[in-house]
């Protein structure tokens, strides 16, 4: 793996340039909305984490537990890992966020979403999976988490060759 | 050149819902081109929806979001004619916004 480790080692220093640069960047930004600095500042830390439990605790802190009132909507079988249909509804009241992790991944975090307020409790989106895998989504409702868990079964990796 | 941004945002009574597709390669950083060389990871951190000064929904991605991206929600509280503001930037700070009326 001696090809790899120079590239590799580049991206870490890159990425935790990036996280320090992370604000500036924000400011430089000609039209970011200006109340977005703080709040909604990138999970560059849970972004990097490698497995699942690591990701959850990185971003939000706690665990969740498993609910009915998060539905999560996934094929049984993907053919193609590169791009998986993947939604989230909820019937939870004060939904703050909803996070979806890839457990198999390389990375385990694969997205998260912030709700305002009047913002309907529900996102759809497309992920890549490198293999057949848990998916689990998780949804932040009144200071609560929340998850639901499914397996997906790639046939067709989505990391390339 | 074009936005990288395709919207579709449309008013049904109280809810507004809102697809938005984007241009973006998503590389992961653990690819290897053809040449046995890793392409760099150039993936979108944060994307924005805004509306009437307010930001509705947030997204922060990681690399595990499929090229292109799609996502879709919806939400209260806009009215047909509203402006929706969306923006983007990436790890290498690029960025792109544009702005959809709701229709």
């Amino acid at each position: 793996m001696t090809t790899t480790s120079g590239p590799l080692a580049t991206r870490r220093l890159i990425l935790q340039g990036a996280a320090s640069v992370a604000l500036l960047g924000l400011g430089n930004l000609p039209f970011a909305p200006a109340h977005a600095a703080a709040n909604d500042k990138y999970p560059e830390e849970a972004f990097k984490q490698k497995n699942e439990a690591d990701a959850i605790k990185a971003l939000y802190g706690r665990n969740a537990e498993p609910s009915d009132k998060v539905k999560l909507d996934a094929p049984e079988i993907a053919e193609n890992g590169g791009v998986v249909p993947v939604s989230v509804t909820t019937t939870l009241d004060k939904v703050s966020s909803i996070s979806f992790f890839v457990a198999e991944n390389p990375f385990a975090l694969a997205a998260t979403y912030k709700f305002a307020e009047g913002t309907i409790p529900g996102v759809a989106n497309r992920l890549k999976m490198a293999k057949t895998t848990k998916l689990v989504a998780i949804v932040e409702a009144d200071g609560k988490l929340y998850s639901a868990t499914k397996e997906v079964k790639v046939t067709v990796g989505g990391c390339g060759g | 050149m074009a936005s990288s941004i395709r919207v579709r945002a449309t008013s049904n009574g109280d809810i507004t819902e809102v697809q938005a597709l984007i241009q973006h390669p998503m590389d992961t950083g653990l690819v290897k081109d053809p040449k046995g060389e890793v392409i760099p990871a150039h993936y979108i951190q944060q994307l924005t929806f805004e509306c009437n000064g307010k930001d509705v929904f947030v997204a922060d991605w990681g690399t595990a979001v499929s090229k292109d991206p799609y996502v879709k929600f919806s939400f209260k509280g806009a009215k047909k004619g509203d402006d929706l503001k969306i923006s983007w930037t990436d790890n290498k700070g690029a960025s792109d916004t544009t702005t959809a009326k709701i229709a």
